[in-house]
């Protein structure tokens, strides 16, 4: 995974996909890889795992080798304007931007194909070693890495057309480009990305680098302890424990038993998982860190979890 | 019906009785589906109501258990097996049974039918449909989920066929992007910016101030696609007025005092976080914000004093050899087996403690808004059929 030039991480919401973006660039970082990553949203969910009050379009050094910064479409054609049409028009940029914001918001592909593009220059320009992308969530991932395809189709003619073709050379190489997808061993995201793993495989043509499983509950018991915990807790061998330990060992059995519950679920999912995803992509797991407040201590621990995964 | 408005204390029952509209939202992965179809239950079975629950995308298992399959029937909306939903609920006593309607929202349905209703005539309605443009821009168009969630709650409550609608949001990038949906439209429709942008290609001249516009965009785009885009926003504006009116509309009823908002949160630090900052945001725009939902919590027990100490002596008792041997002849099992299993539970303890805790904080914090606050608790199984459905919603109840 850390062989390629640039990772796109999605996923469902809710399920970590920032944290895991940050944790795969760290680890890459500690490698003695120029990294950068971008958050593509601009929620600022990137900063906070950096535990910065905010990142902009030009990129900021977290740790050393570490860059971050967050995509923001009208700084991004403010670029591309200088560097490929050649307007250093910073005066009169205003209501050219305002237009081109009101074009993009209705226009199909135009603010991915600045986002992408930026991202796609970046790897080009071999700046870094490796781009990390916080990307879309699930629902928009196949919009933002198809845009070149769909402007191609659109656009006829123009400058715009000719340059999606050395984005779809880079976002086609499997060597070059990967697609991260971050889950979590629940129904709907296991579910969602299954149907993710489809489209991008039949709509993109953007390989996908690993299917990451994150907040895995570990197994408490072996197969044999289990269910030799499912005996104790019943209720007259709970009946001897009360006695002996005290009255809330009951409330301890139960949060194990709870815990031991939703990890038989989890299982499930990630075998479910497992089958679809197939043996030709890897599928790693980030254990449940029973900590939940994301920020630097959490992205190392996840970055830790990766490494493990993976070296 | 002359039912007071202004009971958050009493529970989520007052609000399905006394609201006419329920916008369930908060992050992606805290369980609003699940949350806004128990709802729709508990107000059929425990109220005697006819509730719609339009939903975005129910995990397949409970679709299929709902009767509901995924092969696009776009807005119809199916009605719940009455004799399912007796089975899994009879009746509250003096409570003849309601129904349960469900319905998904299909953005390109919905889109489709505001074209057909506001374009001038027939020929105009047909050229926006059959234009390429308009089938890849449905999909993606300002915000278009949200503003069709929106407006098809209207249509619905508007119907008068449901004594409660209750919509089920889709995911949004922000989740302001919700309530501000129909004040957008209404922008862009009415905007001078996209008359301006059409202008070259009505009046074929260009003015001063267009010009290098036009200039650096036909270079960088090519002027046909320009001119694409302008045709196709050509079209629209002819429907200008009614999409406005119509937006206004929806607009109005997201502050009408028989809409309530839910949000559904998990104790989780971001999605807590955004559930605070939702409910600020709600309140500013003087929108009804009914309930805060605390889903997939950790029983409060854990954090009880002796709870802790328990899982302590648990981890000792596991070396006490005569307590081991008596529990392993009780449960027919190898004493070795028995401590290492009371040692792994006293030890895990602590870390479902620690969540516990924080999980606590962040409980504190939402009760600061000082709204309803229904907790429902981590369940030991996933939510597939209508028992399900209920069983959570015994627990929105309880608070």
């Amino acid at each position: 995974m850390l062989e390629r030039r640039l990772l796109f991480v999605t996923g469902k919401g809710g399920v970590g996909k920032t944290t895991v973006a940050a944790a795969v660039a760290e680890l890459a970082a500690a490698t003695g890889k120029r990294v950068l990553v971008c958050e593509m949203d601009a929620k600022g969910a990137l900063a906070s795992a950096f535990e910065v009050t905010s990142f902009s379009f030009a990129p900021t050094e977290v740790v050393p080798n570490l860059w971050a910064m967050t995509m923001n479409t009208e700084d991004s054609l403010r670029e591309y304007l200088r560097l490929f049409v050649r307007i250093p028009l910073v005066g009169r940029i205003g209501p050219l931007a305002r237009t081109f914001d009101f074009v993009a918001d209705a226009a199909p592909g135009v603010k991915e194909i600045l986002a992408v593009g930026k991202i796609c220059y970046e790897v080009r320009e071999q700046h870094y070693d490796l781009v990390v992308v916080d990307a879309e969530a699930s629902g928009h991932i196949v919009a933002q890495i198809a845009a070149p395809q769909a402007i191609r189709q659109l656009v006829q003619v123009g400058l715009v057309r000719d340059q999606t073709n050395w984005m779809i050379d880079i976002l086609h190489d499997p060597e070059t480009t990967g697609l991260v997808v971050v889950t979590t061993p629940e129904e709907m995201p296991v579910t969602e990305t299954i149907e993710l793993l489809e489209r991008v495989r039949s709509e993109t043509g953007v390989d996908i680098a690993s299917v990451i499983a994150n907040r895995v509950l570990p197994a408490l018991f072996s197969a044999r302890e289990a269910q030799v915990f499912d005996r104790i807790d019943e209720p007259e061998p709970r009946a001897l424990l009360a006695e002996r330990v005290g009255g809330k060992v009951g409330t301890v059995l139960d949060a194990a038993s709870l815990s031991e519950a939703r990890r038989r679920i989890g299982a499930g999912h990630l075998e479910r998982l497992r089958d679809a995803v197939g043996a030709s992509v890897p599928v790693l797991i980030i254990p449940e860190l029973f900590t939940r407040a994301a920020g630097r201590r959490v992205v190392s621990l996840v970055a830790d979890s990766i490494r493990d995964e993976i070296m | 019906m002359a039912t007071p408005r202004r009971t958050p204390e009493r529970g989520i029952e007052t609000l399905l009785a006394a609201k006419e509209m329920l916008v369930v939202c908060g992050s992606g992965g805290t369980g609003k589906t699940t949350v806004s179809a128990s709802l729709g239950a508990l107000a059929a079975t425990q109220l005697g109501a006819r509730v719609l629950v339009l939903t975005v995308d129910p995990a397949r298992r409970l679709a299929t258990a709902l009767g509901l399959d995924h092969s696009g029937f776009g807005n119809t909306e199916r009605r719940i097996d009455p004799a399912a939903l007796s089975a899994a609920a009879p009746p509250a006593p003096g409570v003849k049974q309601g129904e349960l309607w469900m319905a998904m929202l299909d953005t390109k349905a919905g889109w489709d039918e505001l074209i057909r209703r506001h374009a001038p005539d027939a020929a105009l309605r047909d050229q926006v449909l059959a234009n390429p443009l308009y089938q890849n821009i449905t999909a993606r168009f300002v915000h278009s989920h949200d503003y069709i969630a929106m407006e098809r709650l209207q249509e619905l409550h508007a119907s008068g066929r449901y004594d409660l609608v209750i919509i089920d949001t889709p995911p949004s990038r922000h989740a302001l992007d919700l309530l501000d949906a129909p004040g957008r439209m209404k922008e862009f429709f009415g905007s001078r910016l996209l008359r301006w942008l059409t202008v070259p290609y009505r009046s074929r001249l260009f003015t001063v101030a267009s010009k290098p516009f036009y200039q650096v965009a036909d270079r960088v785009l090519g002027s046909r696609f320009l001119q694409d885009i302008a045709e196709f926003f050509v079209l629209f504006q002819s429907m200008e007025r009614g999409f406005v009116k119509r937006a206004g509309e929806v607009e109005h009823l997201l502050v009408d005092p028989r809409t309530a908002f839910i949000v559904v949160t998990t104790l989780e630090a971001a999605p807590a976080h955004e559930a605070h900052f939702l409910a600020d945001e709600i309140r500013a725009r003087k929108m009804h914000l009914g309930a805060v939902v605390l889903n997939r919590t950790l029983p409060p027990s854990i954090r009880q004093g002796g709870a802790a100490k328990a899982a302590r002596s648990l981890i000792e008792v596991a070396d006490d050899l005569a307590l081991v041997e008596e529990i392993s002849t009780r449960i027919d099992a190898e004493p070795v087996m028995v401590g290492n299993v009371l040692r792994e539970v006293g030890e895990r303890f602590h870390d479902i403690a620690i969540v516990a805790s924080r999980e606590a904080e962040r409980r504190a914090e939402l009760e600061e808004l000082g709204t309803l606050t229904v907790t429902v608790p981590s369940l030991a199984q996933d939510v597939n059929d209508l028992v399900g459905l209920l069983e959570l919603g015994r627990h929105l109840q309880e608070t």
